[in-house]
């Protein structure tokens, strides 16, 4: 099995323990990944925030490029890139006169035929059918699946998962032996890219996401998008300072959860490159107020 | 040689603006066959029709064609002028210069030219027309009414105290519909089960209306004034003539925890049961699914328990035929609920109900004996939030309608539970407040001032359960947009209100149109409310649209007018579009050659098998022959007919070929 792969600046960078576990659960079930040749910046957010066209042809480029070397699906691990290229192909695929114009503007051909899928989408396809008799170890833990604002938004564009409370890495998670807690920050806002202009906001926002997951008795937080990862997980002391307690939870890729349960080593998939260690089987989450207070009172009942 | 008068009408500005109607006027009065050719401002106004009656006189006319809208707007005028002026009305035509025209193009030559072709084809339709006469045929007067809820009892109500025979059909076990399972009804605060259950009582009793409920239509054929209808009576498991409706038999089943439909599944039901307790009729089912019996074979405790020997297992459903004139549709609507709302927890959470469920537990007949207490463990919710538009003026959700009766209801609701819990604390969240009726803004008023509601604009975003408690996260746009976090107990979603389940089906088995949502289509959506374009078939209630109490009741009223008035009369006047096979003389007497590939072909089973005989009695020949009182002009049999003998009045053969030479002769010029 062949798949394009974009990997965009943050799996070359930050998120290089995502690239790393992307490929490794590749490696182990067959799956060849081929870099989409001289491949470009996505355009992120700044460019669509300046130029219209130019937000639009970054992302045209990079499809074009995977259309010149025949790669007919791609699978894009980060979501903001997942987003951008997904954005792009609808709206000039809906616009056949700025089609024409984006394809003047990269000089090059643009169909709009490519498939586009994202990390889950990819496990759905690939990694799950050949899941049972692949695991060594179930993945036994209880989680929190984080979803963030881009990998399921906006439901016009994407037509994936239930875009309220989507349950792609939820089911993932359950195949794998663990267990997907029901919570309230699913799809909340992380502070994404406020991250390098007003930290204390991303502790706030991601503070938020951070405490309901540990107070819930959830082991972990997985995600599936670079920028999540690194407000949760990077962003840690901010998140601290607005808890105002030291949270050990950590944050882990859901392509590093299959890893684990398919005995894969934690240094291949980069559990070592992460700001809060972890370890998993020696963390033990707090104790939920409710019940702390259960175990002082008994309740009222009328 | 035919002599026709071409009038063209400038509809105000609506088709002289694009179409040089002086030009289409002169132009066509060199058409072959025109003698006459003027065009006026308002065709259609009084002065406008006496330029066409006294253009018939003056110039002996054998045709009229007037070049004006759609004919399905102003035909039946110009052919009442037509009448008016001695000529046969089916020699008149409309070119539609408008809708096909004027409307849909740019002011310039070709559009002109493009009134004047439409008009030139009509001029050939119209010298080829042939006289006709309308057919008259009788009226059953018997009137269905399908669907048992307040709009259905009100239609059948009325009809029936016109003198006329009605039968009400409902499919579940008692009439009443949603308004039975309603706790208080806005803006009065009256009890809703105290004004509806005289009603359904007088329908009980009514000498002229014959109810079956737990019975559905299975078919219709016909037309306006002689449907001809199957009626499914399912089986209710006992002998209704023996019962006495006593109820021992629902106390004695054993199986006792079957969610109940009517409590909207917030209270328990046994396996023979009548819904509520004020059914109409009051006589049990057995809920086949359910029940041990039909489940292991061993039971049949209400058998022995049953005091008149009333229970029948074996019973079977029975199919009804009856014959109709008129059918009115009053299905209602259903709430959207289980998994339509992810986002609030909808079927996860079992505190988070909707607008009906909550009803049931203001209701005094209801699970809690009118006690507000919330599913999930039965305590009194200190905190209730409701949620307004929940999917309704929603494109995301597929429904950008507006729901119309939520607001009202939500307000009803915040209201009856202050009422009812005093320290209680209500919210609302809404998008706008659309109280448009009488003494119902004043009704929000009072929730808001009197009751101390709590509303807020703003939509709810997400709700999730955080130790015992619904955390509903919305915003407040009235303070820019700010986040509002309420703990709540409960939380009610005032849910969209869409066309109940199976309306599709009973659309396409009545051959009613209905919209993208599968709420019926009326006719016209200011002028013929409750008719529907099926001759014949009207509507009441919620199955048009989602409708209040006094708007249901409105046009249920409304609809049975429109029975009484076709029953007014013994015959029935109709279009003489019908088929009809061609007769010459002996020998041949027809060029149908009797191959009957017709009949199977024709939806209304309209042709008939004709036998000609000689002297002798000995058939020389068997044709074909059309039923003109069962035929619908659908025309399905000319193009089937192998040697063309059969013809369509008013549209046949001769007159369309006309028309088509007439369309291409600009073409090959």
């Amino acid at each position: 099995m062949k798949l394009g792969i974009y990997p965009g600046c943050s799996l070359t960078g930050s998120a290089r323990d995502y690239n790393e576990s992307v490929f490794a659960i590749a490696k182990a079930c067959d799956i060849q990944l081929e870099q989409v040749p001289d491949w470009n910046c996505c355009g992120a957010t700044a460019a669509h925030n300046m130029n219209k066209e130019l937000s639009l042809s970054l992302p045209a480029r990079i499809l074009a490029q995977a259309e010149k070397a025949g790669l007919t699906d791609i699978v894009i691990p980060c979501a903001a890139c997942y987003s951008r290229l997904m954005v792009t192909q609808h709206e000039l695929n809906n616009d056949p006169v700025l089609k024409n114009r984006i394809s003047e503007i990269i000089e090059m051909d643009f169909k709009g035929t490519t498939n586009i899928l994202n990390v889950v989408q990819m496990i759905d396809l690939y990694v799950s059918p050949v899941l049972k008799e692949k695991i060594v170890k179930n993945f036994s833990h209880k989680v929190a699946c984080y979803y963030g604002c881009l990998m399921v938004r906006p439901y016009k564009v994407l037509q994936y998962d239930q875009h309220e409370d989507p349950q792609g890495m939820d089911n993932v998670i359950r195949l794998l032996g663990g267990t997907a807690i029901d919570w309230g920050y699913k799809v909340e806002c992380c502070g994404a890219g406020l991250t390098m202009s007003k930290t204390e906001i991303v502790g706030m926002l991601s503070g938020k996401i951070v405490k309901d997951a540990a107070r819930r008795g959830a082991q972990a937080i997985v995600v599936a998008c670079p920028m999540c990862h690194s407000n949760l997980d990077m962003r840690r002391p901010a998140i601290n300072e607005y808890i105002g307690e030291k949270m050990d939870i950590p944050v882990i890729y859901i392509t590093q959860a299959i890893g684990l349960a398919l005995g894969i080593d934690e240094k291949t998939l980069g559990l070592q490159r992460h700001f809060v260690p972890v370890k998993m089987a020696e963390y033990i989450p707090p104790v939920p107020e409710s019940k702390k207070q259960k175990a002082k009172e008994p309740t009222n009942t009328i | 040689m035919s002599r026709i008068g071409v009038f063209v009408c400038h509809c105000g500005e609506n088709i002289s603006a694009t179409v040089d109607v002086a030009k289409v006027a002169e132009e066509a009065s060199k058409l072959p066959g025109v003698v006459h050719s003027v065009d006026y401002k308002y065709m259609c106004s009084d002065p406008g029709q006496t330029l066409v009656k006294e253009a018939i006189k003056e110039h002996n006319l054998t045709g009229v064609v007037v070049a004006a809208c759609s004919p399905r707007m102003h035909e039946p005028t110009f052919r009442k002028a037509c009448a008016q002026a001695g000529l046969n009305p089916y020699l008149s035509e409309m070119a539609n210069v408008r809708e096909h025209c004027s409307w849909v193009h740019e002011k310039s030559e070709q559009t002109t030219q493009k009134a004047f072709d439409v008009v030139r084809t009509m001029v050939s339709k119209a010298s080829n027309n042939a006289a006709l006469e309308p057919i008259k045929v009788p009226v059953t007067k018997r009137a269905l009414v399908v669907g048992g809820g307040v709009a259905g009892i009100q239609a059948a109500l009325d009809i029936a105290n016109t003198g006329h025979k009605v039968i009400l059909v409902e499919r579940s076990p008692s009439i009443g519909g949603h308004m039975a399972q309603l706790s208080e009804t806005f803006p009065t605060l009256d009890c809703s089960q105290c004004i509806l259950t005289p009603r359904m009582v007088e329908v009980a009793q009514h000498p002229n209306i014959t109810l079956y409920t737990h019975s559905e239509v299975e078919s219709v054929d016909g037309f306006i004034g002689n449907f001809h209808v199957k009626i499914r009576k399912k089986a209710r498991s006992l002998d209704e003539d023996l019962c006495t409706g006593c109820g021992l038999c629902t106390t004695k089943c054993p199986q006792k925890k079957i969610p109940s439909e009517f409590e909207q599944l917030l209270g328990t039901r046994p396996a023979i049961y009548t819904p509520f307790p004020q059914a109409v009729p009051n006589k049990p089912v057995i809920d086949r699914d359910n029940c041990t019996f039909y489940k292991t074979g061993k039971c049949k405790i209400c058998e022995i328990v049953c005091p008149t020997k009333a229970i029948r297992f074996d019973q079977e459903d029975t199919i009804l035929e009856v014959e109709i004139g008129a059918i009115v549709l009053a299905t209602g609507f259903d709430v959207k609920h289980s998994d339509f709302f992810p986002e609030y927890g909808k079927g996860k959470y079992k505190d988070v109900i909707d607008g009906l469920q909550f009803e049931r537990l203001a209701s005094a007949s209801g699970p809690t004996q009118g006690m507000i207490r919330r599913p999930s463990d039965g305590q009194i919710p200190k905190k209730i939030v409701f949620i307004a538009c929940a999917g309704s003026r929603d494109p995301a959700k597929g429904i950008e309608y507006c729901s119309k009766i939520c607001c009202m209801y939500t307000a009803k609701h915040a209201m009856l539970y202050k009422h009812k819990v005093h320290d209680g604390e209500a919210h609302v969240f809404y998008m706008d407040i659309r109280a448009g009726g009488k003494m119902y803004e004043e009704f929000v008023r009072r929730a808001i001032v009197e009751d101390h509601v709590n509303y807020t604009r703003g939509r709810v975003s997400t709700i999730y359960e955080l130790d015992g408690k619904l955390i509903v996260k919305g915003a407040d746009t009235l303070l820019g947009a700010q986040s509002v976090e309420i703990e709540a107990d409960m939380v009610v979603l005032a849910t969209a209100g869409v066309a109940s389940e199976g309306s599709e089906d009973l659309a396409q088995k009545m051959h009613v149109s209905y919209d993208q949502h599968k709420f019926f289509a009326e006719a016209h959506p200011k002028l013929k409310p409750v008719e529907t374009n099926t001759g014949g078939i009207f509507l009441a209630g919620a199955c048009q649209t989602t409708r209040d109490i006094p708007d249901s009741v409105a046009m249920a009223s409304g609809a049975a007018v429109k029975v009484a008035a076709l029953f007014s009369s013994d015959l029935l006047t109709r279009e003489p579009i019908v088929a009809r096979v061609n007769r010459i003389p002996g020998p041949s007497h027809s060029t149908c050659v009797g191959c009957f590939l017709c009949q199977p072909v024709c939806p209304y089973q309209a042709i008939e098998r004709e036998d000609i005989k000689d002297r002798a009695g000995n058939i020389i020949k068997s044709l074909a022959r059309i039923n003109e009182g069962l035929c619908q002009g659908c025309g399905t049999c000319v193009a089937l007919c192998r040697s063309k003998s059969i013809d369509l009045l008013g549209y046949t053969d001769n007159q369309m070929h006309g028309e088509v030479l007439s369309v291409l002769e600009e073409a090959f010029v």
